[in-house]
């Protein structure tokens, strides 16, 4: 499997990247890691003329402390996201997930920013990022701007982003500390997308949620958000009563293409399955 | 679509080349270079056989161009053995332990387990299962390959491994 021709770009700053990706508009793809888009290409799937590499973009690398955000450049690996002290001590449901991405090989070269910009509704990040309240910084023609991650996902494989975009970093509000987490993944062997999976975040008091952010991974077009099943739980003990009815909420808003992972019906039951497991995780996990 | 000059280093002799943009790593290594040692098996990212070295991280040679590795220092099976052609502690490992039946998947195996044992000198049977759950094997059932990465990491931490192949 041979990919078709293109012209090859390695641009050394983001203003530069931007400029090649303005210029050639639908023509051009920006490559980061490249495990979701070379496969593509070999597919003729994608078929980009100008290929634009971000790999020489130094600005692009890198996991900092910003006040109470944590910014992670987005050409940062999700090996280096396992690797990372900061996070593992601020946001460590980011290490949980990314051990749950593709294969060791494929992590040392896979990216953040590919992950969440690709629009692939298997991505694992993107639903993270909405739990989270993460929001993309992206450069463009018309200078830099920030998408909330809540907002960004508008189909399969297709964002906010405008041609001549880029994506550069993404910002993540640091949870509270003592906050509870888990991802919870269903896949049918090492390396596979989710059947379904579910990423919660919440914040316990004298024995109650005080708050809680659920995100869901590949049982729709897009990463979803389960607002009305977090709003359920506020309040509650999370007994059993409460978190079936969280559960139908988020099962509700599940639409999954029937694929070889399963039917529509059978990954909206995972998804809820998913969910209850990381409630359960996320609870003890938290400080009450 | 006019040819990139490349210039890196292959298992420690630096090589300039002309390619074109869209070709493969693999196919850089293997009919560029003559160095079949790395394997096409998938060709999707999946089974591991094409796993080569590159700047101290085991990535998929059939998913990245060559391009991308201007500048970059490769090491495939080929660059394992000493000069002198006496084996790499893995290869020994692999054939004492019988880490190999087909061998198709082996030198990515190897080149794994490389980097494996040089991020984690002493991982346990989960870290090294979880460390290679990018290579497949379609016929050791990976027990004697996991043994004998464990034969490896102890003849390299000095104490050798007591245990025998299955």
């Amino acid at each position: 499997m041979i990919p078709g021709s293109f012209d090859y770009h390695r641009p050394k700053s983001v203003q530069e990247a931007v400029g090649l990706l303005t210029q050639y508009g639908d023509n051009g793809r920006a490559l980061a890691g490249g495990h979701s888009l070379i496969p593509m290409m070999k597919l003729r799937l994608a078929t980009p003329a100008h290929l634009v590499d971000l790999a020489g973009i130094a600005d692009l690398k890198g996991i900092r402390a910003d006040g109470g955000d944590i910014v992670i450049g987005a050409m940062t690996t999700q090996h280096e996201l396992i690797g990372s002290d900061l996070l593992a001590g601020k946001v460590p449901l980011l290490r949980e997930t990314s051990r749950l991405i593709a294969d060791p090989q494929v992590r040392y070269v896979g990216t953040l920013g590919g992950n969440v910009a690709n629009g692939d509704p298997g991505n694992d990040m993107p639903a993270l990022m909405m739990c989270l309240g993460a929001t993309y910084q992206v450069a463009g023609k018309g200078g830099e701007r920030r998408i909330p991650a809540r907002q960004f996902y508008h189909g399969a494989y297709f964002t906010a982003l405008e041609p001549g975009d880029l994506l550069t970093a993404v910002r993540i509000p640091v949870p509270p500390a003592g906050h509870g987490f888990a991802y919870e993944k269903l896949k049918r062997k090492v390396g596979d997308y989710a059947t379904a999976a579910a990423a919660v975040v919440l914040t316990m008091s004298g024995g109650r949620v005080a708050t809680c952010s659920i995100g869901l991974t590949n049982v729709a077009e897009t990463p979803l958000w389960a607002e009305d099943a977090a709003r359920i739980l506020a309040g509650s003990a999370l007994d059993a009563a409460t978190v079936k009815k969280a559960v139908a909420a988020a099962e509700a808003i599940c639409s999954p293409a029937s694929d070889r992972r399963g039917t529509p019906d059978y990954r909206t039951k995972m998804a809820g399955v998913m969910l209850t497991r990381a409630l359960a995780r996320a609870k003890s996990r938290a400080a009450s | 679509m006019p040819k990139s000059q490349i210039s890196l280093t292959v298992n420690g002799k630096t090589v300039e080349a002309l390619v074109e943009p869209r070709t493969l790593l693999i196919h850089f290594l293997r009919e560029q270079l003559m160095l079949t040692g790395p394997h096409i098996g998938c060709e999707t990212s999946h089974c591991g056989a094409c796993t080569v070295d590159l700047d101290g991280k085991s990535v998929k040679s059939c998913t990245v161009f060559a391009v991308q590795a201007s500048g970059a220092d490769i090491r495939t099976i080929e660059g394992m053995a000493a000069a002198d052609g006496s084996l790499h502690v893995l290869q020994e490992a692999f054939r004492e332990m019988h880490g190999l039946q087909c061998g198709f998947c082996t030198p990515g195996m190897i080149t794994r387990a490389y980097r494996l044992l040089q991020e984690n000198p002493n991982p346990t049977e989960d870290d090294i299962r979880t460390g290679i759950s990018g290579n497949l094997c379609r016929c050791t059932g990976y027990q004697n390959i996991v043994k004998a990465i464990q034969y490896a990491a102890a003849k390299m931490s000095g104490v050798p491994l007591q245990e025998a192949a299955e």
